[in-house]
């Protein structure tokens, strides 16, 4: 009959305003859908702390003060949010080719020690630009060789790239102990297993007028220069096909081994960089405190941003301030230091669960879609 | 169930009757206000393009959808079907177009397991009697005591009729049933069914899209298009022409476009000796080896499952070459990206979504995959601009009559037809040398099938040489110049298509050779 939508000629040709219409209305659903899973998660923790007797009222209260009510608390959560940023591009690149990578804190470690390491020998007669240099060099390539194994391992010998760097996690954190508590332990300090400090001259300063040091603005420097590279790029691009769909990437004779190597690299290279910061601009050496779980809230922080390194930004900053309030927390509602762990916890699997909606829900799609 | 009641003889089939049946989804049409009638003893053919609303038919009459109005009648018996069980109960059993049965398992374990009734310690010995006889009520013939693992294809679609009959299913749903069958194996089973329903033993509701299987063996005809039955009748008062007709509408098919003699033969594509396993590192082809000039369609037919796909992977890159070298130009060859732009390297293949596109990227995206790393959308090395990258895509939706709501679209969310195209607009609208094709027209609709079988005779006249694999015999009676067939991993046959018919194919198909 007539009106056969299969005739050649029907063409639906659309204008300029419909096409800008439908890309907004596509990406409404990655606003909508995280904001509703942070609600549901933040219903869900307040069912919690109800079932332990405590009022939520006061909780995110508190946690609104410790996070982000005064600019003593702004400054605190800015300088967790600077690892964070970093530990989730960890994730983030690698997640554009399907490769979901969750060992972050290892190549943090490692790059931290890698960096304080190498710095042993420069300390006494190195200028500060050139020792903080080498540093963050040695930091980026021990963290990218570090997961671009990973990354290999999956290319070539089919390893899952989760189980391997989560366990290359526990390897990183041994190799950091047997070092610090070994060879090369500095006699100086008899508490704290560390290496030789780096001495106040030679730490990373604060951006001036805060307590911040200059890894958070490198960090969203980075956040946008990847966000070109993944985006802009036909590196980015053939990853997204190979990310997408392994078989058409092939299918293009696209390099999907080198492409899977070279983004594990980068990520590693980001995580590695976090470990530099904790080391030149917080800690001065490397010890047992470079552990601190930053890597594994980075993994949150990139699935929250759906993987995209603008978002990563202002999502780090969040995570950032629950976790600066964790102190005023226990100190005021007697609550444990874990109970902000709780509901990075719940954020997470309401997250993962999100991710299901995807494309589901009828209001996102565009109209005419045959 | 009760063997019991297996009377040889008795005249047992029952005929089922849909009345006003409809269903909506969501803001979709799929069924509308279908009346058909089974009588019983009869062999029913459903003929409809995809999309036509045969599956949403029956899986209405098999209680796994529920109708959103009209109702359903067994032997003049108004009935409820809210699930597949109750259908079971009513007697009426189907036959999906892959098989469901046990690989691990003989044909025999299989039957037995299959009933509701299965007790927890099987008496073997009483078992195997109640089988034969059984199975002396039929005349499907089926080893009992082999793996079905180890049966051929066409004896494992004759046990699952076997299973059906033997959960005393009396009206038989059959979605395709020859698809994965040589002509032989189709021909001889549909001969057995259709004997079955002249006894008055069974009745047959039969999904096909094969005139010829419709005017050989169905008594009975109804057609769907677009939800609606179009027409219905008896097969013998309908020509295949009508039929067609009825399907497709008054839809224009494109023409054939004519095949122009290819004067000179030139050597352009050669397989040397290709070895490669599969995904259990068994081998899967074995020494390959083809020559194909600039202007010939080479197709390979075959039963699915004899290499073919895996031919197809590893020559786009997908599978790795054990052994064997390609050439084009005489020339060596390897599937990556450089030495595809140079050679002019192009293909497509079926499912696109999983093969060669990628599902959730746009429309624009996925049309730019051969050229998003060439200018204008890579103005320099290693950039990319999507402004270009639309503006071609633009040029290519209308070029190639892709139906999108936008550039911007997901490719996911077009239509099976419409997926296609916009994949053949990214292959074929540069200059192409040499096409690899697979099983094209898989799933789509004829207006959509007779254009892309349109473009490869085209492709074909502008002078590339294409290697066209499929498991549709007819594509290959109609596109190809030179035929091949493929066996268990081997080229067992080849000819020129002038020199060689369907049933010598078939044959070679079925490993006679």
């Amino acid at each position: 009959m007539a009106e056969t939508t299969e005739a050649p000629g029907l063409t639906v040709q659309s204008g300029f305003l419909s096409e800008l219409f439908d890309r907004f209305r596509r990406s409404a659903e990655f606003v909508v859908i995280p904001l509703l899973a942070l609600i549901v998660s933040g219903v869900l923790f307040s069912i919690f702390l109800l079932l332990v007797g405590k009022s939520p009222a006061d909780f995110f209260a508190l946690v609104w003060r410790g996070g982000f009510g005064t600019s003593f608390s702004w400054q605190n959560t800015l300088v967790r949010s600077a690892p964070l940023i970093f530990t989730a591009l960890c994730v983030a690149i690698p997640a554009r080719l399907g490769l979901v990578i969750i060992g972050g804190e290892g190549a943090l470690v490692l790059g931290g020690f890698a960096a304080a390491t190498i710095a042993i020998p420069m300390i006494d007669w190195a200028p500060a630009y050139l020792l903080l240099g080498v540093m963050a060099i040695a930091a980026m390539m021990a963290g990218g060789i570090w997961i671009g194994i990973v990354g290999a391992l999956r290319h070539y010998r089919g390893v899952n790239e989760t189980i391997a760097s989560l366990l290359m996690f526990y390897i990183a954190v041994s190799i950091l102990n047997f070092f610090v508590e070994g060879a090369l332990r500095d006699p100086s300090d008899p508490n704290k297993p560390s290496t030789k400090p780096l001495g106040a001259d030679n730490m990373i300063g604060v951006i001036p007028g805060t307590d911040v040091h200059w890894g958070l603005l490198i960090g969203i420097l980075l956040c946008c220069a990847l966000y070109l590279l993944m985006n802009r790029t036909t590196f980015g691009f053939a990853a997204q096909i190979a990310g997408g769909n392994l078989r058409a990437a092939q299918a293009q004779g696209l390099p999907v081994g080198k492409l899977m190597v070279i983004s594990c690299a980068i990520a590693g290279a980001c995580a590695g960089l976090a470990g530099f910061f904790e080391v030149a601009a917080i800690h001065g050496k490397a010890n047992a405190s470079l552990i601190a779980g930053y890597g594994f809230t980075g993994i949150l922080v990139s699935f929250l941003a759906r993987h995209n390194p603008l978002v990563i930004v202002p999502v780090a900053i969040f995570l950032g301030g629950i976790a600066a309030s964790g102190g005023l927390v226990q100190r005021r509602m007697d609550l444990p230091d874990a109970t902000v762990l709780v509901l990075q916890g719940l954020l997470f699997l309401v997250i993962l669960v999100s991710e299901t909606f995807y494309g589901r829900l009828s209001f996102f799609r565009s109209k005419g879609a045959a | 169930m009760s063997l019991a009641r297996t009377r040889p003889g008795a005249t047992r089939a029952i005929g089922v009757e849909t009345v006003g049946m409809t269903k909506i989804f969501g803001g979709l049409t799929a069924l509308d206000d279908v009346s058909i009638r089974v009588a019983s003893g009869s062999f029913h053919a459903l003929l409809g393009e995809n999309g036509a609303g045969k599956s949403t038919l029956v899986k209405c009459m098999m209680g796994f959808y529920q109708p959103t109005r009209g109702e359903m009648l067994v032997n003049d018996v108004q009935v409820d079907v809210p699930n597949p069980r109750a259908a079971t109960a009513l007697g009426i059993g189907m036959v999906y177009q892959h098989f469901t049965l046990v690989p691990s398992l003989t044909a025999a374990e299989n039957l037995v397991i299959a009933r509701v009734d299965t007790p927890a310690v099987i008496d073997w010995g009483k078992e195997r009697t109640a089988l034969n006889a059984f199975l002396e009520t039929t005349p499907f013939r089926v080893p009992l005591d082999v793996p079905v693992s180890g049966l051929s294809a066409g004896e494992k679609q004759k046990l699952e009729i076997l299973k059906q009959l033997y959960l005393d299913q009396r009206f038989l749903i059959l979605d395709e049933p020859t698809s994965v069958l040589t002509p032989d194996e189709a021909d001889e089973m549909l001969g057995l069914l259709h004997g079955m329903t002249k006894a008055g033993d069974l009745t047959i509701l039969m999904i096909t899209h094969k005139f010829r299987e419709v005017t050989a063996y169905a008594d009975d005809v109804t057609v769907l298009r677009r939800g609606r039955v179009v027409g219905s009748g008896r097969v013998e008062d309908l020509s295949i022409a009508e039929m067609s007709r009825m399907m497709i509408g008054e839809t224009d098919i494109r023409e054939s476009a004519a095949r122009t003699a290819q004067p000179e033969k030139k050597l352009k594509l050669e397989l040397a000796g290709l070895f490669a396993d599969d995904d259990e590192e068994l081998p899967a082809i074995e020494a390959i080896s083809l020559k194909i000039h600039a202007g010939e369609i080479l197709g390979i037919a075959g039963v699915s499952g004899n290499g073919q796909s895996e031919l197809i992977e590893v020559l786009s890159g997908q599978r790795l070459l054990k052994d064997g070298r390609i050439f084009i130009d005489t020339r060596p060859y390897e599937p990556e990206r450089r030495q595809m732009d140079r050679f002019k390297v192009f293909g497509f293949s079926e499912e696109p979504l999983r093969n060669v596109a990628v599902p959730r990227m746009s429309v624009a995206e996925n049309m730019a995959f051969r050229t998003f790393d060439k200018s204008p959308i890579s103005p320099f090395r290693g950039w990319l601009s999507p402004v270009p990258m639309r503006k071609k895509a633009r040029g290519l939706i209308d070029a190639y009559r892709v139906k999108t709501p936008s550039t911007e679209e997901p490719i996911e969310n077009l239509s099976g037809g419409n997926v296609q195209r916009a994949i053949l607009a990214r292959e074929l609208s540069g200059d192409v040398d040499v096409l690899i094709v697979a099983n094209p027209c898989f799933g789509l609709d004829f207006a959509s099938v007779a254009e892309i079988r349109a473009q490869i005779i085209d492709q074909r006249n502008k002078g590339a040489a294409i290697l066209l694999v499929s498991e549709d015999l007819d594509e290959i009676l109609e596109l190809a110049d030179t035929v091949a067939v493929m066996s268990e991993g081997r080229i067992t046959y080849q000819s020129p298509m002038a020199r060689t018919d369907r049933a010598t194919i078939g044959h070679a198909m079925a490993g006679h050779h």
